[in-house]
């Protein structure tokens, strides 16, 4: 019974009895697929979501306008044949500029979840193999990063190291490189505590045993059996983390801290449109959907995933 | 509970301790110097300069740095703010009551919104309310605090023109009137921290609360023939609410980075905006003491769940 309750509300309460029919035997990656397929709301964010990314990806090569085009005597334009989103307070395209930006608020949140993943599983794997002194020191350290004001000092670091960062890498790669650092190592310790967990119970199960029985080292049980195992919780945990870290690179480009104002990542155009929000809504409007959107569909796709990864519900 | 009180401030201590110590170094790192601009005026000759970073030991090692200026908070000497031309702590005691009334009167709606719709929703699970309940929870928090503020302006202050879309401190009125004035310009900043917050928390106290309602004890309850309201009431929401409190403590912290957003938005002079203007007019002492103040802030809201917890769940023994 406790099993057959899924997580999620919005998904299909669909006939448990599937489950009980003899099926053949398939991959855990197609029986995953399966289960993700019942989430509906899931699939259609799945699907808007590739959708945007093929739009941010292919669209400047389909819609030729330059970003940076300034034409005076197209000001503030409402959406027309000419400009489909309108134009802002340069004449600059607001569609030539979205699809730009999208492109940086996808790239960010990729990044940022990676390295929120590689750190994250690494703190939490070594914490939850070897127990004692470096699980205690860990886990303090974890919670340490938890209790941080984690905005105010993303801001803090942001102005602190921006202009360095500059002058290394050039304008648009420093910037970037210091705000998926920033998100990035904010970001890991959730997935740490995960792992940890999973670790714990992992390790004591029969087949990491019988793997230890044959004396496969440390590293061998930790890389070929027990992680594998707890991939599922970190996957899903791995999706909102993307949602998370578009999120704070808006804020900061929304606070005036991220990107300069010529890399148009969202954000960073509600910032500018936000003065002129009662001349043209527009403006502010469609970044501001955009990212809602987004978020939107990564958490739909992230819910589908848990009752899809977790082999324990019956669905 | 004593005792037990005494050991969770001490370990407390060392996570302020800690806090203080990353700040700290953070900004030691940091490129960027005050008497940069000094250096490059060349009214200012060498030896005056070389006079004026050793009075205020910039050349010292960073670890004496940093106890000097350890030793200088202790004894509530939070520096001066040379941009506002103020003590650092008298600017950040006028900010912190509206920030944290902000804060507060937020953490009260989005608790009204929360915990009724995530107790009815998981009281009749798969209903009609609680599909409708939830997909309004996931909506509202993939909506961006900073993107349901504009929404709100556009609809209520430029649409409607219902509500002033900026704070004021200072408003003229007296009475009764000071009071329609200050609960209408209070009513969007509350309102978007307050949804955003009720989004997840409506979640969480749902499915802790469906983790309850399985329970024997409750079947037991309602075999007794007790009334289905005082069921729920009575026995599985003081049950539930014992995770609850926890999350809304530890969610402290994403409040604190909401309140800087809404702050910013609607111009409300608290403590982030002061970190904003801070920052961007290069005021070091005002960034490194507000950041400090609301780390402790969270420190002090953990401290808090903890001391609830303990109050709520008596198998906790306090050892």
């Amino acid at each position: 019974m406790a099993g057959s309750i899924p997580a999620s509300a919005t998904v299909e309460p669909v006939a448990v009895a599937a489950a009980a029919r003899p099926r053949r035997s398939v991959s855990p990656w197609a029986e995953a697929w399966r289960r993700f397929k019942r989430h509906r709301l899931a699939v259609v964010g799945l699907v808007l979501l590739l959708v945007m990314i093929a739009m941010v990806a292919l669209g400047p090569m389909i819609w030729r306008v330059q970003i940076n085009e300034i034409d005076f005597s197209a000001r503030l334009n409402t959406p027309s044949a000419r400009h489909p989103f309108g134009t802002d307070d340069l004449g600059q395209d607001i569609l030539a500029r979205l699809l730009y930006g999208g492109r940086i608020s996808l790239a960010v949140g990729l990044a940022a979840m990676l390295m929120a993943m590689v750190v994250g599983v690494a703190i939490g794997a070594i914490a939850g193999i070897s127990r004692g002194a470096v699980d205690a020191a860990l886990m303090w350290l974890t919670d340490l990063f938890l209790s941080l004001p984690q905005l105010p000092l993303l801001l803090v670091l942001i102005y602190l190291f921006r202009d360095g960062l500059k002058g290394a890498f050039g304008p648009e790669v420093g910037v970037f490189i210091l705000v998926v650092l920033v998100i990035g190592g904010f970001g890991w310790m959730s997935v740490a505590r995960l792992v940890r967990a999973q670790f714990f119970s992992l390790r004591e199960k029969e087949f990491v045993e019988a793997a230890r029985a044959l004396g496969a080292s440390v590293p061998r049980q930790v890389v070929r059996h027990i992680l594998p195992n707890s991939l599922g919780p970190v996957i899903v945990a791995g999706t909102i983390n993307v949602a998370a870290a578009i999120i704070a690179e808006s804020t900061l480009s929304f606070l005036g801290l991220g990107f300069p104002p010529d890399i148009p990542t969202w954000g960073r155009i509600l910032f500018d449109a936000k003065e002129y929000l009662d001349i043209a809504p527009h403006w502010a409007l469609f970044p501001g959907t955009a990212i809602f959107l987004t978020v939107l569909c990564i958490n739909f796709v992230g819910d589908g995933l848990r009752d899809a990864l977790d082999p324990r519900r019956v669905l | 509970m004593g005792p037990y009180l005494l050991r969770r401030l001490l370990i407390a201590l060392p996570s302020v301790l800690g806090i203080s110590i990353v700040l700290f170094t953070v900004l030691a790192l940091a490129p960027g110097d005050p008497f940069a601009e000094m250096a490059l005026n060349p009214n200012v000759p060498p030896e005056v300069q070389a006079n004026l970073r050793k009075q205020f030991g910039l050349d010292d090692p960073i670890w004496q740095r940093y106890f000097r200026w350890l030793l200088a908070m202790l004894h509530g000497d939070w520096g001066f703010s040379f941009i506002s031309r103020v003590d650092v702590d008298k600017l950040i005691l006028s900010r912190v009551p509206v920030t944290l009334a902000v804060i507060g009167a937020s953490q009260v709606l989005a608790l009204m919104i929360a915990l009724p719709v995530g107790i009815y929703s998981a009281a009749r699970p798969y209903s009609w309310f609680d599909r409708i309940a939830s997909t309004l929870a996931f909506v509202g928090f993939s909506l961006p605090t900073f993107f349901t503020g504009l929404l709100l302006i556009l609809l209520f202050s430029i649409k409607l023109d219902w509500l002033p879309f900026v704070y004021r401190a200072d408003l003229a009125a007296t009475g009764w009137d000071w009071w329609v004035q200050q609960i209408k310009q209070s009513i969007m900043p509350i309102a978007v921290l307050g949804l955003f917050q009720a989004a997840g928390w409506t979640r969480y106290v749902r499915s802790a609360t469906l983790d309850v309602i399985r329970l024997d004890y409750v079947t037991t309850a309602r075999s007794k023939g007790l009334r289905e309201r005082a069921v729920i009431l009575k026995h599985v929401v003081r049950n539930a609410m014992i995770p609850v409190v926890t999350l809304v403590a530890l969610t402290m912290p994403q409040i604190f980075g909401g309140a800087v957003v809404t702050e910013q938005i609607f111009r409300v002079p608290g403590i982030g905006s002061l970190l904003i203007d801070a920052i961007q007019r290069n005021d070091t002492p005002v960034v490194m003491a507000v950041t400090f103040v609301l780390a402790c802030l969270v420190i002090a809201f953990n401290l808090l769940a903890d001391v609830l917890y303990g109050w709520l769940d008596p198998r906790i023994s306090y050892r």
